[in-house]
């Protein structure tokens, strides 16, 4: 079958977070013939988003397998095809549905390694995170649930760059990784990359605002709700430093802990739902490793405890934003 | 089983105690509750009972020793029992509490050991990358242990509340309405004030720093790590530390000449109390923090002492021995009610103003001084004046005060004329604004304008002082405010 040249992606230049995550896909299903996509709609249409445009044309409905809606069935098999040699990328067309995948992620990928003494190489990605109106079934930020299971690796990204480069870092891992895209970022951001190979290591957060009065720790989205909220500080004489995690397990201690001892002061900010969320993590190892360093209490911002409204006006509500981050920046600022 | 005894922590803020007296000798039978041992923190000084019966076979801490909460001061066995023999491997927290009583008894003005402070953090110059550098590289070798130093009591104990003040803390005025919350909300600001935050606490004790000494910017007056910082770049900053030591060692200031005795001279030398240190070390930052102006008023009891007559036996019927001070509590909160400045505090750049009306009551001990709190002195007739001010005066005398007792004074009364004095000048207890010296109530002959002219009359009239912070109060308002007092006592008229 022939393929339209506008579906060969073009490495570098001016590139959206979308196109960053089907430039990764497609750029390891070249090198390495062991990678293949399977999920709902990722072969004939290309994707729910078209984050798997052009794919099943070039690599064949073998590699971009479209499957029936069982989230079980998809990670199952992945896991499958990953012990025996394979390294299956599995799409949730929405993050949310990962939940019907759970007993094959928890139980079976993330022990293999300990029960086989092989990983099971699988990334299963989706398009998480809300802000579009998506209601209850398509705007979870699902990190929290699988953060107490050790053998999976987390990550978040929130730059087209990292979205390449981490997509990437987890196709090559040996492990099991949840790759969380943010559906929101999709076609808003827009970066120039490299044209060359590259990865970003997980495990290695970014700092990507340099402070010293306040540490905001942060990912995914909300990096541009702290980034707002910091300008609007900057403005009154705050300097903001902004952590990007970009992976969430394992996370960057010596980052985040570094930007507190800095600071002294500090916000977690996440879109997931505040109680049980990865901030109570982050929140108590800086607790324990960098008290002695901290100034003020260890604030957290995040979504209200509520499964995530439909109507635009209370989904606007429940989200953290700039004026909530503010108000609590102000609190710690003097305190 | 053997009980440990321990050092109490007597209030939020303390961090350590000293053992002033034991009540019992090893060997002796202890019962459960009885009286063991007395001891003076920064707040109160209180005897503290056994916490089981049994024999007590061990003084860890002698006469004399400051050691930190919590660490075991003496041991008792059940009855019955062989005494666990000095030095006896009885378990790990043993071996620390001699070493850490020694250590502080021998040097009790000193802040804890700074053994363990990186090179980096000691350099005062840059105090910020001081402690960015510590900070990397405690998280860098986050896993390699304590350092034997590191590893008594007095090591770990963060830098102690030196100037954890007699009724004194700081207390923004809050929203916080109701009456019940008023005590918490002051805990909560006084724990503010004085523990500040981790970082600023690390900073202080690397540095050598009282932060009850620097004036806070964050909530509650607390002492944010940038006012530690600026603190230390200050170029006075040293100067201050050093002209503020000598408050506890009067001895050694830089203006006097320093002093100092040797054997074989005609004195005897003792050491300062507890108490005394502290008393000392608060009259001195009290007279170098407030511009200190005293007006003199002379006031008839007359109208007092007959109200005093009538009731005497009525309440002493009621349990309550009748003072001339619940009046004076009372006039006083009138004219606090019309004048609420003389009831408020300096924060920074900042009046606050406190809207419980609570009256410290300076006693005089046989060992130093106290000054309990009667709270809301505002919502109690004199009946209730008179039996809080009793019961707090018995129970500083017999050492039966806690700690929240003494703190969260707004304003205080000290009576000087006690002993016949007709009036003293007062120092104002620090961070209040002014404090009012009760000169002796005598009879005097004077001459008052009667409408068939003047004549002359006994009365029994009284000085009172008012010392006050010229720096936010002036003498004119000052003087309205007394003479709202005099009027209140001098009319009779009160809530009995």
């Amino acid at each position: 079958m022939a393929i339209a040249d506008t579906q060969v992606p073009v490495a570098g230049g001016e590139t959206t977070y979308l196109e960053a995550i089907r430039q990764a896909m497609f750029e390891e299903m070249e090198r390495d013939p062991s990678v293949f996509l399977i999920g709902e709609d990722v072969g004939v249409y290309g994707g729910a988003f078209k984050t798997s445009a052009g794919l099943i044309e070039r690599f064949g409905a073998e590699r971009v397998i479209d499957t029936p809606i069982s989230e079980a069935a998809i990670v199952g098999a992945a896991a499958g095809a990953a012990l025996m040699g394979m390294r299956p990328i599995a799409e949730m067309q929405f993050i949310d549905f990962i939940g019907c995948a759970f007993n094959q992620l928890t139980n079976f990928a993330a022990t293999a390694r300990y029960r086989n003494g092989n990983g099971c190489p699988i990334v299963v990605r989706g398009p998480a995170g809300g802000g579009v109106h998506g209601g209850p079934f398509h705007s979870l930020n699902p990190e929290s649930f699988f953060l107490n299971t050790p053998g999976l690796k987390i990550v978040a990204p929130g730059t087209a760059y990292d979205a390449k480069g981490l997509l990437k870092a987890a196709i090559r891992d040996e492990d099991p990784v949840i790759y969380i895209e943010h559906k929101f970022l999709y076609r808003r951001i827009k970066e120039t990359l490299p044209a060359e190979d590259f990865v970003v290591p997980i495990g290695k957060a970014a700092v990507r605002r340099e402070g010293k009065d306040l540490t905001i720790i942060t990912f995914g989205a909300m990096i541009y709700v702290a980034e707002d909220a910091a300008k609007e500080l900057e403005a009154d004489g705050v300097s903001v430093e902004i952590i990007d995690m970009r992976s969430l397990l394992p996370f960057d201690e010596e980052t985040m802990l570094s930007s507190v001892a800095k600071t002294s002061r500090v916000i977690i900010l996440h879109e997931a739902t505040l109680t049980g969320g990865i901030g109570g993590e982050f929140a108590a190892r800086i607790a324990d490793k960098a008290f002695e360093y901290l100034d003020a209490p260890i604030k957290r911002v995040a979504a209200i405890d509520t499964p995530v409204p439909y109507s635009p006006p209370l989904e606007a509500f429940f989200l953290p934003n700039k004026d909530k981050v503010i108000a609590a920046a102000r609190e710690l600022l003097d305190y | 089983m053997p009980t440990d005894v321990v050092m109490p922590q007597m209030g939020e803020s303390i961090a350590e105690g000293t053992v002033i007296r034991w009540m019992k000798k090893v060997g002796d039978k202890v019962e459960r509750d009885e009286p063991m041992f007395e001891i003076s923190t920064d707040k109160v000084d209180a005897e503290i009972p056994a916490p089981a019966s049994g024999i007590l076979t061990e003084i860890l801490a002698a006469e004399g020793a400051t050691v930190a909460v919590n660490s075991v001061v003496a041991r008792l066995s059940g009855e019955g029992e062989a005494p666990v023999p000095a030095g006896a491997p009885a378990g790990a927290p043993a071996a620390a509490p001699p070493q850490s009583s020694t250590a502080s008894a021998t040097a009790p003005a000193e802040p804890p050991a700074k053994t363990a402070v990186p090179a980096a953090a000691a350099t005062p110059a840059s105090p910020q990358a001081g402690a960015n550098a510590a900070m990397a590289s405690d998280v860098s070798q986050e896993a390699s242990g304590v350092s034997p130093s590191d590893a008594t009591p007095v090591a770990k104990t963060p830098v102690p509340p030196k100037a954890a003040q007699t009724s004194t803390e700081k207390t923004t005025s809050t929203d916080a309405s109701s009456q019940e919350d008023s005590g918490n909300v002051a805990a909560l600001d006084e724990r503010r004030r004085t523990k500040s935050s981790p970082v600023v606490r690390k900073i202080a004790s690397e540095n050598d720093i009282d932060i009850t000494q620097i004036s806070g910017s964050g909530i509650s007056g607390r002492v944010t790590k940038k006012d530690i910082l600026d603190y230390m770049e200050a170029p006075q900053a040293a100067e201050q530390e050093h002209a503020q030591q000598p408050a506890v060692a009067p001895g050694s200031r830089p203006a006097v000449s320093p002093m100092s005795f040797k054997p074989g001279e005609n004195v005897r030398i003792e050491p300062m109390s507890v108490m005394r240190k502290r008393i000392a070390h608060h009259m001195i930052v009290s007279k170098q923090t407030s511009a200190h102006v005293t007006t003199l008023f002379e006031v008839d009891f007359t109208n007092i002492d007959k109200l005093r007559k009538r009731y005497k036996e009525h309440y002493a019927e009621r349990g309550a021995k009748l003072t001339y001070l619940p009046f004076i509590v009372q006039a006083l909160v009138s004219g606090l009610r019309e004048y609420p400045i003389l009831n408020s505090s300096i924060d920074g750049e900042s009046i606050v103003y406190r809207k419980d009306l609570n009256i410290g009551i300076a006693v005089a001990l046989d060992w130093g001084l106290i000054v309990p709190v009667v709270k809301n002195a505002d919502e109690k007739n004199i009946l209730g004046l008179a039996k809080t001010i009793n019961d707090l005066g018995e129970r500083a005398r017999t050492k039966k005060l806690s700690p929240d007792e003494v703190q969260g004074g707004t304003f205080t009364i000290t009576n000087p004329g006690i002993y016949g004095g007709l009036f003293g000048t007062p120092i104002i207890n620090q961070p209040q604004v002014a404090i009012l010296g009760v000169g002796g109530v005598k009879k005097r002959a004077v001459v008052i304008e009667t409408d068939n002219g003047d004549a002359i009359v006994i009365r029994s009239m009284c000085y009172l002082a008012l010392t006050f912070d010229h720096r936010i109060i002036d003498g004119a308002l000052a003087d309205q405010f007394m003479a709202k007092v005099k009027v209140a006592i001098e009319k009779g008229q009160f809530t009995l």
